[in-house]
Protein backbone atom coordinates (compact mmCIF):
# COMPACT_ATOMS: atom_id res chain seq x y z
CA UNK A 1 0.00 0.00 0.00
CA UNK A 2 1.20 3.63 -0.79
CA UNK A 3 2.28 5.95 1.90
CA UNK A 4 0.36 8.68 0.47
CA UNK A 5 -2.62 7.30 2.22
CA UNK A 6 -1.37 7.85 5.40
CA UNK A 7 -2.28 10.99 7.30
CA UNK A 8 0.91 13.20 8.23
CA UNK A 9 -0.03 12.79 11.96
CA UNK A 10 0.35 8.93 11.73
CA UNK A 11 3.58 8.70 9.61
CA UNK A 12 5.04 10.88 11.83
CA UNK A 13 4.48 8.76 14.70
CA UNK A 14 7.47 6.83 16.09
CA UNK A 15 6.44 2.70 16.28
CA UNK A 16 6.90 1.83 19.78
CA UNK A 17 10.24 0.66 21.23
CA UNK A 18 8.36 -2.30 22.81
CA UNK A 19 7.09 -3.29 19.38
CA UNK A 20 9.97 -4.55 17.53
CA UNK A 21 11.70 -6.37 21.16
CA UNK A 22 8.17 -8.19 21.30
CA UNK A 23 8.10 -9.38 18.01
CA UNK A 24 11.90 -10.94 18.78
CA UNK A 25 10.93 -12.09 22.34
CA UNK A 26 7.85 -13.74 20.64
CA UNK A 27 9.53 -15.71 17.95
CA UNK A 28 11.58 -17.44 20.77
CA UNK A 29 10.86 -20.43 22.67
CA UNK A 30 11.90 -21.35 26.66
CA UNK A 31 12.02 -17.48 27.23
CA UNK A 32 11.79 -16.45 30.74
CA UNK A 33 9.89 -13.03 30.37
CA UNK A 34 10.42 -9.81 32.62
CA UNK A 35 9.17 -8.09 29.77
CA UNK A 36 5.56 -8.31 31.06
CA UNK A 37 3.82 -4.64 32.10
CA UNK A 38 1.33 -6.46 33.51
CA UNK A 39 0.24 -8.85 36.57
CA UNK A 40 0.82 -12.68 36.89
CA UNK A 41 -2.16 -12.97 38.49
CA UNK A 42 -5.60 -14.07 37.03
CA UNK A 43 -8.52 -11.72 37.96
CA UNK A 44 -9.94 -12.76 41.34
CA UNK A 45 -12.49 -15.03 41.18
CA UNK A 46 -15.65 -13.06 42.63
CA UNK A 47 -14.89 -9.92 39.87
CA UNK A 48 -15.30 -12.72 36.95
CA UNK A 49 -18.28 -14.05 38.68
CA UNK A 50 -19.88 -10.65 39.40
CA UNK A 51 -19.19 -10.04 35.37
CA UNK A 52 -20.66 -13.29 34.59
CA UNK A 53 -23.79 -12.74 36.73
CA UNK A 54 -24.18 -9.65 34.58
CA UNK A 55 -24.27 -11.38 31.93
CA UNK A 56 -26.58 -13.99 32.74
CA UNK A 57 -28.85 -11.13 34.06
CA UNK A 58 -28.88 -9.55 30.28
CA UNK A 59 -27.03 -6.31 30.99
CA UNK A 60 -25.44 -6.49 27.56
CA UNK A 61 -26.72 -2.99 26.25
CA UNK A 62 -25.18 0.48 26.34
CA UNK A 63 -24.61 2.19 29.70
CA UNK A 64 -24.64 5.68 30.49
CA UNK A 65 -21.59 7.46 28.31
CA UNK A 66 -20.14 7.98 32.01
CA UNK A 67 -20.13 4.73 33.18
CA UNK A 68 -22.89 3.56 35.38
CA UNK A 69 -23.49 5.22 37.95
CA UNK A 70 -22.79 3.15 40.93
CA UNK A 71 -19.63 2.45 39.79
CA UNK A 72 -18.77 6.11 39.51
CA UNK A 73 -20.34 6.56 43.22
CA UNK A 74 -17.99 3.54 44.18
CA UNK A 75 -14.60 5.14 42.01
CA UNK A 76 -15.40 9.28 44.00
CA UNK A 77 -15.91 7.00 47.50
CA UNK A 78 -12.38 5.55 46.79
CA UNK A 79 -10.76 8.77 46.02
CA UNK A 80 -13.01 10.63 49.06
CA UNK A 81 -11.73 7.73 51.67
CA UNK A 82 -8.32 7.10 50.15
CA UNK A 83 -7.42 10.80 50.05
CA UNK A 84 -9.62 12.76 51.64
CA UNK A 85 -10.86 14.14 48.22
CA UNK A 86 -14.70 15.08 47.47
CA UNK A 87 -15.52 14.50 43.50
CA UNK A 88 -18.91 14.62 42.88
CA UNK A 89 -19.94 11.09 41.13
CA UNK A 90 -22.07 12.26 38.41
CA UNK A 91 -20.09 15.56 37.00
CA UNK A 92 -16.77 14.87 37.93
CA UNK A 93 -15.96 10.93 37.33
CA UNK A 94 -15.45 9.65 33.98
CA UNK A 95 -15.19 5.69 33.49
CA UNK A 96 -12.64 5.04 30.24
CA UNK A 97 -11.27 1.86 28.26
CA UNK A 98 -8.27 1.47 30.48
CA UNK A 99 -6.28 4.19 31.98
CA UNK A 100 -4.50 4.63 28.10
CA UNK A 101 -7.59 6.19 27.04
CA UNK A 102 -8.13 8.42 30.13
CA UNK A 103 -5.52 9.82 29.28
CA UNK A 104 -5.62 10.30 25.50
CA UNK A 105 -8.62 11.55 26.68
CA UNK A 106 -7.37 14.19 28.84
CA UNK A 107 -4.46 15.47 26.48
CA UNK A 108 -7.37 15.95 23.92
CA UNK A 109 -9.12 18.05 26.15
CA UNK A 110 -6.89 20.90 27.03
CA UNK A 111 -3.94 20.46 24.82
CA UNK A 112 -4.29 23.32 21.63
CA UNK A 113 -2.02 22.79 18.49
CA UNK A 114 1.47 24.18 19.72
CA UNK A 115 0.53 24.10 23.36
CA UNK A 116 3.38 22.65 25.62
CA UNK A 117 3.42 19.20 27.66
CA UNK A 118 5.89 18.49 30.01
CA UNK A 119 6.44 14.45 30.10
CA UNK A 120 8.72 13.43 33.02
CA UNK A 121 11.03 10.69 31.42
CA UNK A 122 11.76 8.31 31.42
CA UNK A 123 7.86 7.71 31.02
CA UNK A 124 5.35 5.12 29.91
CA UNK A 125 5.44 4.92 25.64
CA UNK A 126 2.72 6.49 25.17
CA UNK A 127 2.63 9.93 26.79
CA UNK A 128 4.81 11.40 23.99
CA UNK A 129 2.70 10.54 20.85
CA UNK A 130 -0.71 11.28 22.41
CA UNK A 131 0.64 14.74 22.95
CA UNK A 132 1.49 14.85 19.56
CA UNK A 133 -1.15 13.45 18.24
CA UNK A 134 -3.14 16.72 18.63
CA UNK A 135 -0.77 18.33 17.75
CA UNK A 136 1.27 19.23 21.30
CA UNK A 137 4.67 19.85 21.89
CA UNK A 138 5.90 17.41 24.53
CA UNK A 139 8.51 18.77 26.46
CA UNK A 140 10.32 15.74 28.02
CA UNK A 141 12.20 16.66 31.13
CA UNK A 142 15.00 13.68 31.93
CA UNK A 143 15.47 12.55 35.13
CA UNK A 144 18.34 10.29 36.57
CA UNK A 145 19.07 7.90 38.95
CA UNK A 146 21.14 10.22 41.10
CA UNK A 147 17.59 11.22 41.96
CA UNK A 148 15.88 7.94 41.94
CA UNK A 149 14.36 9.46 38.89
CA UNK A 150 12.55 12.31 40.97
CA UNK A 151 12.34 15.10 38.54
CA UNK A 152 13.47 18.28 40.53
CA UNK A 153 12.30 22.07 41.26
CA UNK A 154 14.51 23.52 38.72
CA UNK A 155 14.54 21.32 35.98
CA UNK A 156 10.69 21.59 36.14
CA UNK A 157 10.04 25.02 35.97
CA UNK A 158 13.18 25.15 33.56
CA UNK A 159 11.11 23.76 31.33
CA UNK A 160 8.13 25.76 31.63
CA UNK A 161 7.49 28.08 28.96
CA UNK A 162 4.45 30.39 28.44
CA UNK A 163 3.37 27.82 25.97
CA UNK A 164 3.22 25.07 28.79
CA UNK A 165 -0.51 23.54 29.78
CA UNK A 166 0.45 20.44 31.51
CA UNK A 167 2.66 18.49 33.43
CA UNK A 168 2.28 14.62 33.17
CA UNK A 169 3.55 12.46 35.63
CA UNK A 170 3.46 8.94 36.80
CA UNK A 171 3.62 7.77 40.30
CA UNK A 172 4.23 4.72 40.95
CA UNK A 173 5.90 4.89 37.63
CA UNK A 174 6.28 3.05 34.76
CA UNK A 175 9.26 2.00 33.69
CA UNK A 176 11.37 3.40 37.25
CA UNK A 177 9.36 2.33 39.18
CA UNK A 178 9.87 5.37 41.52
CA UNK A 179 7.40 6.86 44.15
CA UNK A 180 7.30 10.31 44.24
CA UNK A 181 7.46 11.48 47.85
CA UNK A 182 5.04 13.72 49.68
CA UNK A 183 7.72 16.75 49.71
CA UNK A 184 8.61 16.30 45.73
CA UNK A 185 4.64 16.49 44.84
CA UNK A 186 4.32 19.45 47.12
CA UNK A 187 7.06 21.34 45.53
CA UNK A 188 5.40 20.44 41.81
CA UNK A 189 2.48 21.74 43.25
CA UNK A 190 3.47 24.95 43.95
CA UNK A 191 5.29 25.69 40.72
CA UNK A 192 1.67 24.33 39.50
CA UNK A 193 0.11 26.61 41.34
CA UNK A 194 2.41 29.77 40.30
CA UNK A 195 2.48 29.04 36.92
CA UNK A 196 -1.29 27.93 36.86
CA UNK A 197 -0.28 24.70 34.85
CA UNK A 198 -2.73 21.70 35.01
CA UNK A 199 -1.47 18.22 35.96
CA UNK A 200 -2.07 14.77 34.12
CA UNK A 201 -1.62 12.25 37.13
CA UNK A 202 -1.43 8.77 36.13
CA UNK A 203 -1.85 6.81 39.76
CA UNK A 204 -2.86 3.29 37.53
CA UNK A 205 0.11 1.64 40.14
CA UNK A 206 -1.68 3.25 43.18
CA UNK A 207 -2.39 0.70 44.91
CA UNK A 208 1.34 -0.45 44.37
CA UNK A 209 2.90 1.47 46.65
CA UNK A 210 5.55 -0.48 49.35
CA UNK A 211 7.56 1.85 51.74
CA UNK A 212 4.98 4.42 52.28
CA UNK A 213 0.99 5.51 51.37
CA UNK A 214 0.38 6.24 48.02
CA UNK A 215 -0.22 10.30 47.78
CA UNK A 216 -2.16 12.08 44.85
CA UNK A 217 -1.23 15.50 44.14
CA UNK A 218 -4.93 16.36 43.90
CA UNK A 219 -5.45 15.87 47.70
CA UNK A 220 -2.55 18.64 48.11
CA UNK A 221 -3.19 21.94 48.61
CA UNK A 222 -4.42 24.00 45.53
CA UNK A 223 -4.13 21.42 42.85
CA UNK A 224 -8.27 19.32 43.25
CA UNK A 225 -8.88 22.01 40.52
CA UNK A 226 -6.03 21.77 38.34
CA UNK A 227 -5.45 17.88 38.45
CA UNK A 228 -6.85 15.25 36.12
CA UNK A 229 -6.33 11.98 38.08
CA UNK A 230 -5.58 9.11 35.81
CA UNK A 231 -6.60 5.73 37.19
CA UNK A 232 -7.82 2.01 36.70
CA UNK A 233 -8.72 -1.53 37.46
CA UNK A 234 -5.59 -3.29 35.27
CA UNK A 235 -3.20 -3.25 37.82
CA UNK A 236 -4.74 -3.25 41.45
CA UNK A 237 -6.86 -5.74 40.40
CA UNK A 238 -4.84 -7.33 37.80
CA UNK A 239 -7.86 -6.39 35.09
CA UNK A 240 -5.42 -5.49 32.52
CA UNK A 241 -7.54 -7.32 29.85
CA UNK A 242 -10.65 -6.10 30.67
CA UNK A 243 -10.02 -2.06 29.81
CA UNK A 244 -11.35 -0.46 32.34
CA UNK A 245 -10.03 2.98 33.95
CA UNK A 246 -11.38 6.28 34.84
CA UNK A 247 -10.55 10.18 35.24
CA UNK A 248 -11.32 12.39 37.96
CA UNK A 249 -10.68 15.96 37.74
CA UNK A 250 -12.59 19.39 38.05
CA UNK A 251 -15.87 19.53 36.13
CA UNK A 252 -15.57 21.57 33.02
CA UNK A 253 -12.22 19.37 32.28
CA UNK A 254 -14.19 16.03 32.83
CA UNK A 255 -17.40 17.21 31.10
CA UNK A 256 -15.17 18.26 27.88
CA UNK A 257 -13.35 14.55 28.38
CA UNK A 258 -16.78 13.12 28.48
CA UNK A 259 -17.82 14.94 25.15
CA UNK A 260 -14.88 13.20 23.17
CA UNK A 261 -15.25 9.50 24.79
CA UNK A 262 -19.15 9.90 23.45
CA UNK A 263 -18.43 10.44 19.82
CA UNK A 264 -15.53 8.40 19.78
CA UNK A 265 -16.26 5.18 22.23
CA UNK A 266 -19.92 5.56 23.54
CA UNK A 267 -19.09 3.93 26.80
CA UNK A 268 -16.59 1.39 28.16
CA UNK A 269 -17.79 -1.86 28.05
CA UNK A 270 -20.76 -2.59 30.24
CA UNK A 271 -19.46 -6.38 31.75
CA UNK A 272 -16.05 -4.82 32.46
CA UNK A 273 -17.81 -1.99 34.57
CA UNK A 274 -19.82 -4.78 36.37
CA UNK A 275 -16.50 -6.56 37.01
CA UNK A 276 -15.44 -3.22 38.47
CA UNK A 277 -18.12 -2.32 40.44
CA UNK A 278 -17.40 -5.89 42.44
CA UNK A 279 -14.10 -5.24 42.29
CA UNK A 280 -14.30 -1.71 44.45
CA UNK A 281 -16.80 -3.08 46.89
CA UNK A 282 -15.25 -6.15 47.70
CA UNK A 283 -12.02 -6.58 45.89
CA UNK A 284 -9.73 -5.38 48.60
CA UNK A 285 -8.46 -8.44 50.19
CA UNK A 286 -6.87 -9.50 46.85
CA UNK A 287 -5.24 -6.22 46.32
CA UNK A 288 -3.55 -6.85 49.92
CA UNK A 289 -2.42 -10.52 49.08
CA UNK A 290 -1.47 -9.08 45.30
CA UNK A 291 0.35 -6.13 46.82
CA UNK A 292 2.21 -8.38 49.80
CA UNK A 293 3.74 -10.84 46.70
CA UNK A 294 4.86 -8.01 44.49
CA UNK A 295 6.95 -6.53 47.55
CA UNK A 296 8.32 -9.45 48.74
CA UNK A 297 9.43 -9.86 44.82
CA UNK A 298 10.52 -6.72 44.70
CA UNK A 299 12.72 -7.19 47.73
CA UNK A 300 14.42 -10.55 46.45
CA UNK A 301 15.16 -9.18 43.55
CA UNK A 302 16.45 -5.64 43.83
CA UNK A 303 18.66 -7.33 45.96
CA UNK A 304 20.21 -10.08 43.23
CA UNK A 305 20.72 -7.36 40.86
CA UNK A 306 23.20 -5.67 43.29
CA UNK A 307 24.71 -8.95 44.09
CA UNK A 308 25.23 -9.86 40.97
CA UNK A 309 26.88 -6.68 39.80
CA UNK A 310 23.89 -4.63 38.26
CA UNK A 311 23.33 -1.27 40.96
CA UNK A 312 19.56 -1.13 41.56
CA UNK A 313 17.95 1.61 43.29
CA UNK A 314 15.10 0.43 45.37
CA UNK A 315 11.89 1.18 43.81
CA UNK A 316 8.80 2.24 46.26
CA UNK A 317 6.28 0.78 43.61
CA UNK A 318 4.66 -0.89 40.56
CA UNK A 319 5.93 -3.83 40.12
CA UNK A 320 9.51 -2.74 37.89
CA UNK A 321 13.05 -3.19 38.72
CA UNK A 322 14.75 -0.70 36.49
CA UNK A 323 18.75 -1.42 37.29
CA UNK A 324 21.94 0.17 35.46
CA UNK A 325 23.53 -2.09 33.17
CA UNK A 326 26.57 0.42 32.86
CA UNK A 327 29.16 -2.40 34.41
CA UNK A 328 28.73 -4.28 31.54
CA UNK A 329 29.73 -1.62 28.73
CA UNK A 330 27.19 -2.54 26.85
CA UNK A 331 23.81 -0.08 25.90
CA UNK A 332 20.40 -1.24 26.74
CA UNK A 333 19.66 -2.57 23.29
CA UNK A 334 22.72 -4.51 22.95
CA UNK A 335 22.10 -5.84 26.68
CA UNK A 336 18.47 -6.97 26.12
CA UNK A 337 19.09 -8.34 22.81
CA UNK A 338 22.41 -10.44 23.59
CA UNK A 339 20.67 -11.39 27.05
CA UNK A 340 17.36 -12.83 24.91
CA UNK A 341 19.85 -14.91 22.40
CA UNK A 342 22.29 -16.12 24.92
CA UNK A 343 20.28 -17.01 27.87
CA UNK A 344 16.42 -16.38 26.77
CA UNK A 345 15.27 -13.98 29.21
CA UNK A 346 13.51 -11.25 27.65
CA UNK A 347 13.48 -7.59 29.30
CA UNK A 348 13.11 -4.17 27.97
CA UNK A 349 15.83 -1.64 26.97
CA UNK A 350 15.34 1.68 29.13
CA UNK A 351 16.51 3.75 26.38
CA UNK A 352 12.11 2.81 25.20
CA UNK A 353 11.49 4.87 27.48
CA UNK A 354 13.12 7.81 26.40
CA UNK A 355 17.29 8.84 26.28
CA UNK A 356 17.52 8.97 30.33
CA UNK A 357 16.42 5.26 29.93
CA UNK A 358 19.53 4.39 28.37
CA UNK A 359 21.94 2.29 30.91
CA UNK A 360 19.26 0.62 32.61
CA UNK A 361 16.65 -2.17 31.32
CA UNK A 362 13.27 -2.45 32.62
CA UNK A 363 12.64 -5.91 34.54
CA UNK A 364 9.06 -6.80 35.60
CA UNK A 365 8.71 -8.77 38.35
CA UNK A 366 5.15 -9.54 38.07
CA UNK A 367 6.72 -13.63 37.39
CA UNK A 368 6.60 -16.13 40.29
CA UNK A 369 9.62 -16.87 42.17
CA UNK A 370 10.42 -19.88 40.18
CA UNK A 371 11.29 -17.34 37.14
CA UNK A 372 12.43 -14.70 38.99
CA UNK A 373 14.80 -17.22 40.78
CA UNK A 374 15.10 -18.41 37.14
CA UNK A 375 16.05 -15.30 35.86
CA UNK A 376 18.44 -14.04 37.93
CA UNK A 377 20.86 -17.36 37.79
CA UNK A 378 20.60 -17.15 33.94
CA UNK A 379 21.45 -13.10 34.51
CA UNK A 380 24.43 -13.82 36.75
CA UNK A 381 25.87 -15.93 34.12
CA UNK A 382 25.30 -13.49 31.54
CA UNK A 383 26.63 -10.20 33.56
CA UNK A 384 29.54 -12.22 34.59
CA UNK A 385 30.94 -12.93 31.58
CA UNK A 386 30.69 -9.30 30.48
CA UNK A 387 31.99 -7.86 33.46
CA UNK A 388 34.86 -10.50 32.99
CA UNK A 389 35.76 -9.04 29.54
CA UNK A 390 35.49 -5.49 30.14
CA UNK A 391 37.54 -5.71 33.47
CA UNK A 392 40.24 -7.52 30.85
CA UNK A 393 39.25 -4.81 28.72
CA UNK A 394 40.63 -2.15 31.03
CA UNK A 395 43.90 -3.86 32.52
CA UNK A 396 45.02 -4.09 28.39
CA UNK A 397 44.09 -0.65 27.87
CA UNK A 398 46.39 -0.01 31.12
CA UNK A 399 48.92 -2.60 30.56
CA UNK A 400 49.30 -1.07 26.71
CA UNK A 401 50.21 2.43 28.23
CA UNK A 402 53.32 3.87 27.63
CA UNK B 1 4.84 -12.98 67.30
CA UNK B 2 6.39 -10.28 64.78
CA UNK B 3 6.23 -9.26 61.37
CA UNK B 4 9.16 -10.71 60.02
CA UNK B 5 7.82 -14.05 61.45
CA UNK B 6 4.54 -13.96 59.73
CA UNK B 7 5.79 -13.80 57.04
CA UNK B 8 8.57 -16.45 56.62
CA UNK B 9 5.71 -18.60 57.99
CA UNK B 10 3.75 -16.93 55.11
CA UNK B 11 6.59 -17.73 52.56
CA UNK B 12 7.15 -21.12 53.83
CA UNK B 13 3.73 -22.04 53.90
CA UNK B 14 3.61 -21.84 50.13
CA UNK B 15 6.55 -23.19 49.36
CA UNK B 16 8.77 -25.09 52.16
CA UNK B 17 11.62 -25.73 49.55
CA UNK B 18 12.28 -21.81 49.37
CA UNK B 19 16.19 -21.42 50.47
CA UNK B 20 17.15 -19.24 53.60
CA UNK B 21 19.11 -17.12 51.06
CA UNK B 22 15.54 -16.38 48.95
CA UNK B 23 13.71 -15.80 52.10
CA UNK B 24 16.47 -13.92 53.49
CA UNK B 25 16.18 -11.78 50.35
CA UNK B 26 12.11 -11.60 49.69
CA UNK B 27 11.98 -10.27 53.56
CA UNK B 28 14.88 -7.84 53.45
CA UNK B 29 16.68 -9.09 56.35
CA UNK B 30 20.49 -11.11 56.10
CA UNK B 31 20.39 -14.77 55.99
CA UNK B 32 21.73 -14.90 59.80
CA UNK B 33 18.84 -12.88 60.71
CA UNK B 34 16.34 -15.13 58.95
CA UNK B 35 17.75 -17.92 59.84
CA UNK B 36 17.58 -17.73 63.67
CA UNK B 37 13.76 -16.79 63.04
CA UNK B 38 13.10 -20.08 61.18
CA UNK B 39 15.34 -21.91 64.30
CA UNK B 40 12.91 -20.01 66.43
CA UNK B 41 9.85 -21.00 64.56
CA UNK B 42 11.05 -25.11 64.55
CA UNK B 43 11.67 -24.92 67.81
CA UNK B 44 8.36 -23.53 69.20
CA UNK B 45 7.05 -25.80 67.10
CA UNK B 46 4.95 -23.04 65.27
CA UNK B 47 6.59 -24.63 61.67
CA UNK B 48 5.33 -28.44 62.70
CA UNK B 49 6.53 -30.00 59.22
CA UNK B 50 7.55 -29.49 55.69
CA UNK B 51 5.45 -31.05 53.34
CA UNK B 52 4.38 -31.42 49.83
CA UNK B 53 0.99 -31.39 48.00
CA UNK B 54 1.18 -33.95 45.45
CA UNK B 55 -1.63 -35.34 43.06
CA UNK B 56 -1.26 -39.15 43.63
CA UNK B 57 -4.25 -39.25 41.49
CA UNK B 58 -1.18 -38.86 38.38
CA UNK B 59 0.99 -41.51 40.48
CA UNK B 60 0.45 -44.67 38.01
CA UNK B 61 -0.33 -47.54 39.95
CA UNK B 62 -0.96 -45.50 42.87
CA UNK B 63 -4.43 -47.06 44.30
CA UNK B 64 -4.76 -44.78 47.61
CA UNK B 65 -8.29 -44.43 48.57
CA UNK B 66 -9.32 -41.75 51.36
CA UNK B 67 -12.37 -41.26 52.85
CA UNK B 68 -14.07 -38.57 55.40
CA UNK B 69 -15.68 -39.63 57.82
CA UNK B 70 -18.12 -38.01 60.29
CA UNK B 71 -18.47 -39.51 64.04
CA UNK B 72 -20.78 -39.18 66.43
CA UNK B 73 -18.99 -39.35 70.20
CA UNK B 74 -20.37 -38.99 73.64
CA UNK B 75 -17.58 -36.51 75.15
CA UNK B 76 -15.99 -37.68 78.48
CA UNK B 77 -16.00 -35.82 81.82
CA UNK B 78 -13.21 -33.61 82.10
CA UNK B 79 -11.39 -34.45 79.03
CA UNK B 80 -13.98 -33.77 76.66
CA UNK B 81 -13.31 -34.75 73.38
CA UNK B 82 -9.79 -34.72 73.60
CA UNK B 83 -9.18 -38.48 74.82
CA UNK B 84 -11.04 -39.59 72.24
CA UNK B 85 -9.63 -37.83 69.76
CA UNK B 86 -6.41 -38.65 71.05
CA UNK B 87 -7.45 -42.59 70.66
CA UNK B 88 -8.41 -42.16 67.43
CA UNK B 89 -5.71 -39.84 65.95
CA UNK B 90 -3.19 -42.88 66.57
CA UNK B 91 -4.43 -45.12 64.59
CA UNK B 92 -1.76 -45.00 61.37
CA UNK B 93 -5.09 -45.10 58.45
CA UNK B 94 -5.75 -41.49 60.32
CA UNK B 95 -4.67 -38.42 58.34
CA UNK B 96 -6.73 -36.39 60.40
CA UNK B 97 -9.01 -35.42 63.04
CA UNK B 98 -10.36 -32.38 63.65
CA UNK B 99 -13.52 -31.57 65.87
CA UNK B 100 -16.60 -29.62 64.67
CA UNK B 101 -19.16 -27.86 65.41
CA UNK B 102 -23.03 -28.95 64.33
CA UNK B 103 -24.13 -32.61 63.71
CA UNK B 104 -21.26 -34.38 64.46
CA UNK B 105 -18.23 -34.17 66.80
CA UNK B 106 -14.90 -35.52 64.76
CA UNK B 107 -14.03 -35.06 61.52
CA UNK B 108 -11.69 -38.00 60.45
CA UNK B 109 -9.62 -38.41 57.07
CA UNK B 110 -8.75 -41.95 56.44
CA UNK B 111 -6.54 -43.40 54.01
CA UNK B 112 -6.62 -47.16 52.97
CA UNK B 113 -5.02 -49.32 50.03
CA UNK B 114 -8.06 -49.98 49.03
CA UNK B 115 -12.28 -49.24 50.07
CA UNK B 116 -12.50 -52.71 51.84
CA UNK B 117 -9.38 -51.58 53.69
CA UNK B 118 -10.75 -48.51 54.56
CA UNK B 119 -14.37 -49.57 55.29
CA UNK B 120 -13.00 -52.35 57.68
CA UNK B 121 -10.76 -49.62 59.80
CA UNK B 122 -14.05 -47.92 59.87
CA UNK B 123 -16.23 -50.97 61.03
CA UNK B 124 -13.57 -52.90 63.30
CA UNK B 125 -11.32 -50.29 64.85
CA UNK B 126 -13.18 -46.52 64.76
CA UNK B 127 -16.90 -47.63 65.40
CA UNK B 128 -15.73 -50.20 68.13
CA UNK B 129 -14.27 -47.26 70.22
CA UNK B 130 -16.60 -47.26 73.55
CA UNK B 131 -17.41 -43.55 73.21
CA UNK B 132 -18.25 -43.47 69.57
CA UNK B 133 -22.31 -43.66 68.75
CA UNK B 134 -22.22 -43.27 64.78
CA UNK B 135 -19.91 -42.85 61.87
CA UNK B 136 -20.99 -42.06 58.54
CA UNK B 137 -18.20 -42.50 55.79
CA UNK B 138 -17.97 -40.11 52.69
CA UNK B 139 -15.61 -41.68 50.15
CA UNK B 140 -13.36 -38.94 48.11
CA UNK B 141 -13.68 -39.67 44.25
CA UNK B 142 -11.34 -36.51 43.03
CA UNK B 143 -9.46 -34.05 44.71
CA UNK B 144 -10.13 -30.98 42.79
CA UNK B 145 -8.13 -28.21 45.22
CA UNK B 146 -6.38 -28.90 48.29
CA UNK B 147 -4.82 -26.51 51.10
CA UNK B 148 -5.01 -23.95 48.39
CA UNK B 149 -3.41 -25.58 45.57
CA UNK B 150 -5.98 -26.35 42.61
CA UNK B 151 -5.29 -29.69 41.06
CA UNK B 152 -7.07 -29.68 37.53
CA UNK B 153 -6.24 -26.14 36.37
CA UNK B 154 -3.26 -25.75 34.28
CA UNK B 155 -1.36 -22.48 35.71
CA UNK B 156 -0.19 -21.39 31.71
CA UNK B 157 1.33 -17.72 31.52
CA UNK B 158 -1.69 -16.30 29.34
CA UNK B 159 0.53 -13.01 29.06
CA UNK B 160 2.37 -11.91 26.18
CA UNK B 161 6.08 -12.18 26.40
CA UNK B 162 6.59 -8.60 25.88
CA UNK B 163 3.94 -5.96 26.89
CA UNK B 164 4.15 -1.56 27.76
Amino acid sequence: MSDRFLSKTASDLEPSGIRRFFDLAASMEGVISLGVGEPDFTTSWKIREASILSLEEGYTSYTANPGIPELRQEIAYYYASKYNTAYDPLEEVLVTVGASQAIDLAIRAIVNPGDEVIVVRPSFVSYLPVVQLVGGVPVPVDTTDVTHFIPTVEQIEAAITERTKAILICSPNNPTGTVMDKKSLADLAELCVAHDLVVISDEIYSELSYDEPHTSIASLDGMKERTIIINGFSKGFAMTGWRLGFALGPEAIVQAMLKIHQYTTMCASTTAQYGALEALRNGWDDVVHMKKSYQRRRNYIVRSFEEIGLPCHKPGGAFYAFPSIRPTGLSSVEFAEALLNEEKVAVVPGNVFGPSGEGHIRCSYASSMDHLQEAIRRMERFVSSYLASSQEEASEAVSTKP
Amino acid sequence: MNEKEIEVLEIIEHNGRQSIDTIAKMIDLSVEETAEIIKHLEDKKVIVEYAAVIDWAKVEGDSTIKAMIDVKVTPKREVGFDEIARRIYRYDEVKSVYLMSGAYDLSVTVEGKSMAQVAQFVSEKLSTLDSVLSTTTHFIMKQYKHDGTIFDEGDSDKRIVVSP
